[in-house]
């Protein structure tokens, strides 16, 4: 041990400015707070059917309103990169080992695409 | 035929003894593109300024040694080329270590953290030498061998802003090495390593920025590792608490 090492201090509030990577990893966690609004939106959304058909209504054309198009824009574009952001990283936590060979990364994210667009089609296919 | 050319290296220097902070120092470097970094740290070495320290051993990603910041991107010495960089090269101490002096770091706090998930074989029962080897299949290697690649250079703690941030986070290599011996067919100490690898500052510091598995010069995937013991601990918190009856 030296008899006075130097340490460097992180900055607490801009060290994700360093790297292109930790800015990446600030964008994953960013977009989560979308998904928390639009998912407290639904618990609105549901609050207002309670209510009655009118009270919906009015939520409904709120929704409508540019604000509210913009935000569901703003959510679905962040849910998208949110997920997909998780969804490359599958293989890294959730190997599959065949024998000894590993099952290939791109079939476990593959599989995962494949499962969001089959609910993904059944939610539309449900609410025409 | 080797191209030479001129870069300017910038080297982050302290010497305890005189400094209070460190500081930069250039040092014009004549090099050929088949160089790497440390090639022209030895250079500056010999030939410019033998007050330079900076730690390295094999010169072939072999030992760990070399691990610096190298244009702020953890890398070893003897695996960065020149002919990847341009003219101005600046080398920096391993990030979220205290300097000793100049590139040397203080790694204690990594010495005792990687000995303390206990890496190394502990036998479900002990045997006789005379009961004959550990057998394995090539299945059971293949479980854990990425892990043993890992030779302890500490690019993946400079790589690790949450390291940076909670210095009591047990950090990449430490819960990857813990992980390595987990997944050994020969081995039982699970339980034990749990004690540490499970705890706050243990793998639920990490929040999968996956920056150690891009800088890792051995591919040993360290994110991966760690993801893979959420997952296990996370069977674990379930089992004990809603099959009190199961054992593991």
């Amino acid at each position: 041990m030296s008899s006075k090492p130097y340490i460097r201090e992180v900055p607490k509030t801009s060290w994700f400015f360093r790297q292109p990577r930790y800015m990446r990893y600030m964008a994953r966690e960013v977009t989560s707070f979308f998904i928390g609004a639009f998912t407290l939106l639904l618990v609105v959304g549901l609050k207002r059917l309670a209510e009655g058909p009118e009270a919906f209504q009015s939520f409904l054309d709120a929704l409508r309103g540019p604000l509210g198009v913009l935000f569901c824009v703003a959510a679905l574009v962040a849910a998208i990169y949110h997920s997909t952001s998780w969804f490359n990283v599958t293989p890294q936590a959730m190997p599959i080992q065949r024998g000894e060979e590993f099952l290939p990364g791109k079939m476990i994210v593959g599989a995962h695409y494949a499962i969001w667009a089959v609910v993904s089609l059944i939610v539309l296919i449900m609410g025409i | 035929m080797s191209e030479e050319r001129q870069i300017q290296l910038e080297v982050l220097r302290y010497n305890p003894e005189t400094d209070l902070e460190p500081r930069y120092q250039t040092y014009t470097v004549p090099c050929v593109n088949e160089w790497v970094v440390l090639d022209a740290l030895n250079y500056v070495k010999e030939n410019l300024d033998p007050t330079l320290s900076f730690r390295w051993s094999c010169h072939m990603a072999v030992c760990g040694s070399c691990g610096y910041m190298i244009n702020g991107e953890p890398k070893l010495g003897c695996k960065a080329f020149i002919h990847e960089y341009g003219d101005h090269i600046r080398v920096e101490p391993l990030a979220h270590f205290p300097i000793e002096r100049d590139l040397v770091t203080v790694v204690e706090d990594f010495i005792t953290k990687f000995a303390s998930v206990k890496p190394y074989l502990i036998p479900k029962e002990e045997k006789p030498i005379s009961a004959g080897e550990y057998k394995q299949t090539p299945a059971q290697l293949m479980k854990f061998k990425q892990y043993t690649l890992c030779i302890n250079c500490m690019l993946c703690y400079a790589a690790c802003p949450q390291y940076g941030l909670v210095p009591e986070f047990l950090g990449p290599a430490a819960i990857s090495m813990a992980h390595r011996y987990n997944q050994d067919s020969r081995d039982g100490g699970r339980d034990q390593r749990q004690e540490v690898i499970a705890s706050h500052e243990g793998v639920w510091e990490c929040s999968f920025v996956g920056a150690c598995s891009e800088v890792c010069p051995k591919h040993v995937d360290p994110a991966g590792a760690l993801q893979q013991v959420k997952v296990a601990s996370t069977i674990d918190w379930y089992q004990e608490h809603l099959m009190p009856w199961s054992k593991k």
